[in-house]
């Protein structure tokens, strides 16, 4: 099976600080993966690196089947090539309706000129519908963002990923602050969206993530402790360590 | 001269008296002839003798002679000093003093010319040179160095020795040797008094070398034998080929040129019904029309023809064009020159540090003005428009103290407290009626403290009106530190130099030593994180914009000191020290200092390159900064990593 | 889904009735009609109001809408005047010397004209050559293409830089302030070729219609400004509505998340930045004709400060609001300092607004800020409650 994307002796360091140390890490075209680890392990950063917002001090990031190097790539170009991302904190325009949301985030053409002359069409507004059909805020669509409760929030963003079509999804802590009602429906969203492409999950509750039932990374200290299945990582001692030492530190 | 002889013999013998004690008057009388009618040349001897003798009544003797006041009576032979107020006429013995009144018939005067009172006049020098009186040998070598007169060299080269005074034989040493520069008698005198001269970096040196130095630009078919060159000009790259032949017709070398107006002219004074020499005038709307009528009028001989551009080039190519000096001695003008380069590489550098001193002084001042802002922004984000209002109301503060305490030693004593309170009170009540309220919305503050600070100019206008109020320095502070002739910084700038080196200290000490800072600088790296430990943000803000805007005030006092206190003088500083924040990077106060100095620095640097046009300056400055912005988004001295990040 | 943009902004539509009615009935008062219930100076007054708004409207577009509190807006706008007046003043004053020039003997060389003309206009700044950028002062329809050209350019160059090096926010302001203040800082020599501070004067004189009233020149002036404010409000209208309007305003309110949509935010900026520096650099190209004269004190960076309070004080993100607060605080403005304003006796101080005028202003445009962010503008949202 071809990787999708190659992430191989990734380093990076703020002022001294060695956030990601010698980071490799590899996803499938389709697999739901989750990455755990303590705070301060690189999760957030190692996402960072990979959508372009930080640029690695040594390692390289290779994507999909011609082999690109995603390093050297703005935001945007790597939002174009197939990597979506969730941030943690739910960041939807909150001024804007639903439907503006999702019509921002559908793949079409993102040029400024054909932005200016885009025209609503009957084909993209039955995406836009199918999409908040997914994530369940089809009675929503003309309300505005801003007043969607936290967990819809949450969705909106999730469907703004699906709307953008991407390959690889990075979905950084989608079920913070959700009832265990709503959490049960974003693990629905995301198995059924790692159908079709890679889905990364970042995410702290363990329950969220045996609930995933999926391959998980363990990181800590900015490189990969231990890989495998759930049941199989929490059995590791070292895994158990980290945990535990933190949580007495 | 025998004859002279005999007539001071005879003088010797009929006046016995005198002759025990010698009188001025005895001196005067041997020499009757030369007193009374005196030539360039003869005059030596009675001025020789004069000077032998020592008499302390010689010296305003010749200054009196020297100003035509000496007179003869015809009576008897004796000299005196004459004044005449209306019809009277009173002599003065001028050993004695003693006065007494004549008439008018009786008397002649001594009427020296102009050469003479010029040879009086050294032989007065060379008396004041030597006088008891410093203030008057002062006065004497101050004199020579006006006037710089070959004369002088002797007498003052023969002064130095006697001379008791170290400072002033220093300055006379000195002077000696720039007037043997001009005028010693040999080439190698010269050469070597030239030589000695190349470590000075004074000003009078300088246009002594330049004196020697002094050159004149000339043409020639070719160039004279004898003639001292400096350098040749090329056609081409010294000079234009259009300049040359105009040195050409300067010199009368060559005809002068047809300019278009004598063209114009010309045309006009032979139109002849509607054509000039058959060409219509309606047509002479271009120059080489005009040009071809002329030719036509010059055919006719009515006009002298013009000179056309092969006779130019050949005029110009027929002749050499150089620099010549006008000292014809070529060891002497190689001296100087090499002195003169020696000493304007020494100026040169001298002048860099003078520079340097003054960007250092700039950038003092933009340091004090700009890190209160850089202190508000740093921890609070906020970028205080009206920061450049509370410089303002420091400075009339300072102004307000010096109208009611007048010892300007106190009254600064006084403000820069006082300003410090006001500005402070200002900053804190400023934070809690608005600034508190906006906070995580940074534009709108902008737009706020931009309210408040046309709000407070025009108050400002309103109470002290719009013309600039004085603030005058302490006596103390008046005058320069001067190193040499070239580096020199006014007092009020060491001040405000070590003002700000005071500040960046007490600054340091706040942040790095004290409880207050580590809950500022906690408050600057995570407030949230901060107000969870039990840090009390709010008030941490009061007391930072407080700060901020206190120093403010103080550095408007500083500033006043040396610059005009006026409603919008805030204003002209506020634009300056946003760039030193955002320069130096945020939240920083080495950054600050960073920034400060670049831009001091770089604002005297492009106004060395450019003195004449500080406006230009200016604007190349910004043009910089926005230029620097590109490569450093952060400032100079930016936070790393995370905290970064957004 | 297809319904014409126009239709589904109803605001536009009521904007642009409500300027025309303005227009028609001012036209019908002023002096041309003979009613004459309106002066001449007033209608300038008009006419130059209506210009802010369109300039105001391309401030609202750039930071109400797109989140760049732009201070050099103000200099975009003295640029178009500055390229406006050279063509003015070129061909006035060549108007001027051709008929000088006519009694002479024999006609003028085409270096004579030029000497004259350049004499006549940088005489007061010692000088009688004419600058590079004066090349195609004679001709209008260059300097009308230079209107549009050179702020276009200048917006297209610095924000080309400050974008792509991810300056925002304050910095950005403070780097476009400092822009304007080197702008002006530049006219102000005498070198700059621009007349130094002695600025472009006589642009109220058209070359050619020397004939025509300056009652006319006013009205025609005052309409054409209307035009534009008109066109320009469409034009911006179009521009923030659909789904152009939805990327300006993410930008706005969280420009990293529409990076991650796969848009090129720099792009979009430079669109708008540059855009609004053309609209206006046109605003001022027909302000300053009406005013009649520009001097590098009306580029400084104090004016697009006010600028931005005349938004603020409209409300922002709304391009009515824009037009309401340029107009209102000019027309305030002008009537406080101009002496419109009756001085208030206290007794033992007399309030004199021509001094208080400021003090009044900035401190309520604090308190605008303070307690209605959403500026006059927003008492619409009272009035008309928006469909959902």
């Amino acid at each position: 099976m071809s990787m999708l994307l190659e992430v191989s002796g990734v380093s990076v360091t703020f002022d001294g600080f060695r956030a990601i140390n010698n980071l490799s890490i590899n996803f499938a075209t389709t697999e739901l993966r989750a990455i755990i680890g303590p705070n301060g392990a690189g999760k957030t950063t190692f996402m960072d690196i990979v959508t372009g917002k930080t640029k690695p001090d040594e390692g390289q990031v290779i994507w999909g089947e011609k082999n690109i190097s995603l390093l050297g790539m703005s935001e945007s170009q790597i939002a174009r090539e197939g990597i979506g991302r969730k941030f943690q904190k739910p960041t939807v325009f909150e001024a804007q309706t639903v439907r503006q949301n999702l019509a921002m985030a559908l793949k079409t053409p993102r040029g400024p000129f054909a932005v200016l002359m885009h025209k609503k069409t009957k084909p993209n507004a039955e995406r836009i519908e199918d999409v908040a059909a997914r994530i369940g805020l089809s009675d929503s669509l003309t309300r505005v963002a801003g007043e969607l409760s936290h967990g819809q929030k949450q969705w909106l963003e999730i469907g703004m990923l699906l709307a953008q079509e991407p390959r690889l999804m990075l979905v950084d802590e989608p079920a913070a602050g959700m009832t265990p009602e709503e959490r049960e429906k974003t693990t629905d969203i995301l198995k059924e969206a790692a159908k079709t492409r890679a889905v990364v999950v970042v995410e702290h509750d363990m329950e969220f993530v045996r609930r995933l039932d999926c391959k998980v990374t363990v990181l800590h200290e900015g490189s990969v402790l231990a890989e495998g299945s759930l049941d199989h990582v929490t059995s590791n001692q070292t895994v158990i360590d980290v945990y535990l030492g933190r949580a007495h530190a | 001269m025998l004859r002279l002889l005999y007539l001071a013999l005879a003088l010797w013998f009929t006046m016995p008296v005198a002759a025990a004690a010698q009188s001025l008057q005895d001196i005067l009388q041997t020499h009757q002839d030369e007193v009374l009618s005196p030539g360039r040349r003869s005059v030596g001897v009675v001025l020789d003798d004069l000077v032998a003798s020592g008499l302390p009544q010689a010296l305003p003797f010749l200054e009196s002679w020297r100003d035509r006041e000496i007179v003869q009576r015809d009576s008897d032979g004796l000299f005196f000093r004459v004044t005449e107020d209306g019809d009277t006429v009173t002599l003065q013995d001028l050993d004695t003093g003693d006065t007494l009144t004549a008439s008018e018939d009786d008397l002649t005067e001594s009427r020296p010319n102009g050469g003479v009172r010029r040879a009086i006049g050294d032989a007065l020098v060379q008396f004041q040179l030597s006088d008891p009186d410093i203030a008057k040998r002062k006065a004497a070598v101050e004199a020579i160095a006006r006037s710089m007169d070959a004369s002088q060299l002797g007498p003052l080269a023969a002064s130095i020795d006697d001379e008791p005074d170290a400072e002033l034989k220093e300055t006379k040493t000195r002077l000696v040797g720039m007037l043997g520069a001009l005028f010693a008698e040999t080439t190698d005198a010269r050469v070597s008094a030239i030589e000695a001269l190349s470590g000075d970096l004074s000003v009078d040196v300088r246009a002594v070398l330049n004196r020697i130095l002094s050159n004149s630009e000339a043409v020639a078919a070719s160039v004279p034998e004898d003639a001292n060159i400096a350098r040749m000009l090329v056609v081409g790259e010294d000079l234009t080929a259009t300049d040359a032949y105009t040195r050409l017709v300067e010199a009368e070398l060559a005809p002068a040129l047809i300019t278009k107006l004598q063209i114009r002219e010309a045309l006009v004074a032979n139109i002849d019904g509607d054509a000039v020499s058959g060409v219509p005038v309606a047509t002479l709307n271009t120059d080489a029309a005009r040009a071809l009528a002329y030719d036509l009028l010059a055919a006719d001989g009515t006009v002298p023809p013009r000179v056309d551009e092969t006779t130019q080039t050949e005029a110009v190519a027929a002749h050499r064009f150089f620099v010549q000096y006008a000292e014809t001695d070529p060891a002497i003008t190689d001296a100087a020159r090499a002195a003169l380069d020696n000493i304007e590489r020494n100026v040169a550098l001298n002048q860099s540090v003078d520079l340097g001193l003054d960007a250092l002084s700039l950038a003092s001042i933009y340091f004090l003005a700009a890190i209160g802002l850089a202190i508000t922004f740093g921890v609070m984000g906020v970028i205080n428009m009206a920061h450049g209002e509370f410089i303002m109301m420091g400075a009339y503060t300072g102004f307000v103290v010096q109208q009611f305490v007048p010892d300007y030693t106190l009254s600064i004593i006084i403000a820069l407290p006082l300003a410090f309170a006001i500005t402070f009170g200002a900053g804190v009540l400023m934070e809690r009626a608005v600034i508190r309220h906006l906070y995580h919305r940074p534009l709108e503050t902008l737009l706020a403290t931009f309210g408040i600070s046309i709000a407070l100019q025009q108050l400002a206008k309103n109470i002290f009106g719009t013309q600039a109020r004085p603030l005058t320095s302490p006596e103390w502070l008046d005058g320069a530190l001067v190193f040499n002739d070239v580096v020199a910084i006014s007092y009020i700038r060491v001040a405000i130099f070590v003002l700000a080196l005071v500040f960046l200290c007490i600054i340091l000490f706040i942040l790095k030593r004290t409880r207050l800072g580590l809950e500022v600088r906690a408050v600057t790296q995570n407030p949230g994180m901060a107000a969870s430990m039990g840090i009390n943000t709010d008030r941490i803000n009061m007391l930072t914009f407080g700060l901020g805007s206190g120093i403010a005030g103080i550095a408007g006092v500083a500033i006043g000191l040396y610059a005009q206190v006026t409603s919008e003088m805030g204003a002209s500083y506020i634009v300056q020290s946003f760039m030193t924040v955002v320069v130096g990077g945020v939240g920083n106060v080495w950054g600050t200092l960073a920034g400060a100095s670049l831009i001091g620095f770089l604002q005297k640097g492009i106004e060395w390159l450019n003195p004449s046009n500080t406006l230009a300056a200016q604007t190349y400055m910004i043009l910089f900064i926005i230029l620097f912005i590109q490569f450093r988004p952060k400032g100079i001295v930016a936070l790393k990593g995370r905290a970064a990040a957004d | 889904m297809q319904r014409s943009f126009l239709a589904q902004n109803p605001s536009v539509l009521w904007f642009i009735a409500i300027l025309a009615v303005f227009t028609v009935v001012v036209t019908l008062m002023s002096e041309v009609t003979g009613v004459g219930l309106i002066s001449t100076s007033f209608v300038k007054t008009l006419g130059k109001t209506l210009c802010l708004c369109l300039v105001a409207i391309a401030m609202d577009v750039v930071w109400g809408y797109c989140g760049i509190l732009s201070l050099g807006h103000f200099a975009f706008f003295g640029i178009g005047g500055y390229a406006i007046g050279m063509w003015l003043m070129y061909a006035r004053t060549e108007g001027i010397v051709m008929t000088s020039l006519a009694g002479q003997p024999i006609p003028p060389t085409p270096a004579e004209i030029s000497d004259a003309i350049g004499n006549q206009i940088f005489g007061v700044v010692g000088s009688s050559e004419f600058p590079m950028i004066w090349a195609f002062a004679d001709s209008l329809a260059l300097q009308l293409l230079m209107v549009v050209l050179v702020p276009g350019l200048l917006a297209l160059v610095f924000g080309w830089l400050a974008f792509r090096s991810r300056v925002t926010g304050v910095y950005l302001s403070i780097l476009t302030q400092a822009m304007t203040l080197a702008l002006a800082l530049y006219l102000f020599q005498n070198d700059s070729g621009l007349r130094g501070n002695n600025g472009l004067s006589g642009l109220q004189n058209i070359p050619g219609y020397q004939d025509v009233s300056q009652a006319t020149v006013s009205i025609i002036f005052f309409i054409a400004s209307a035009l534009a404010l008109a066109a320009g409000y469409v034009f911006f209208a179009w521009i923030v509505s659909g789904k152009m309007g939805s990327v300006v305003k993410g930008i706005r309110d969280n420009e990293a998340r529409v990076r991650f949509l796969g848009y090129h935010v720099e792009s979009y900026k430079l669109f708008i930045f540059t855009t609004t520096a053309v609209v206006a650099g046109i605003a001022g190209a027909l302000y300053y004709p009406q005013a009649g004269i520009i001097n590098p004190g009306e580029i400084a960076p104090i004016a697009s400060i006010y600028l931005a309070v005349w938004v603020a004080i409209g409300g922002r993100g709304r391009l009515y609001g824009a037009v309401i607060g340029a107009a209102f605080v000019s027309l305030l403005s002008s009537w406080f300092t101009g002496g419109g304003a009756p001085n208030i006796d206290l007794g033992f101080y007399v309030i004199q607004w021509t001094d208080w005028w400021l003090v009044l202003l900035g401190f309520s445009f604090v308190a605008v800020t303070l307690f209605f962010p959403k500026g006059i503008g927003g008492l619409f949202d009272y009035l008309v409650r928006k469909p959902s």
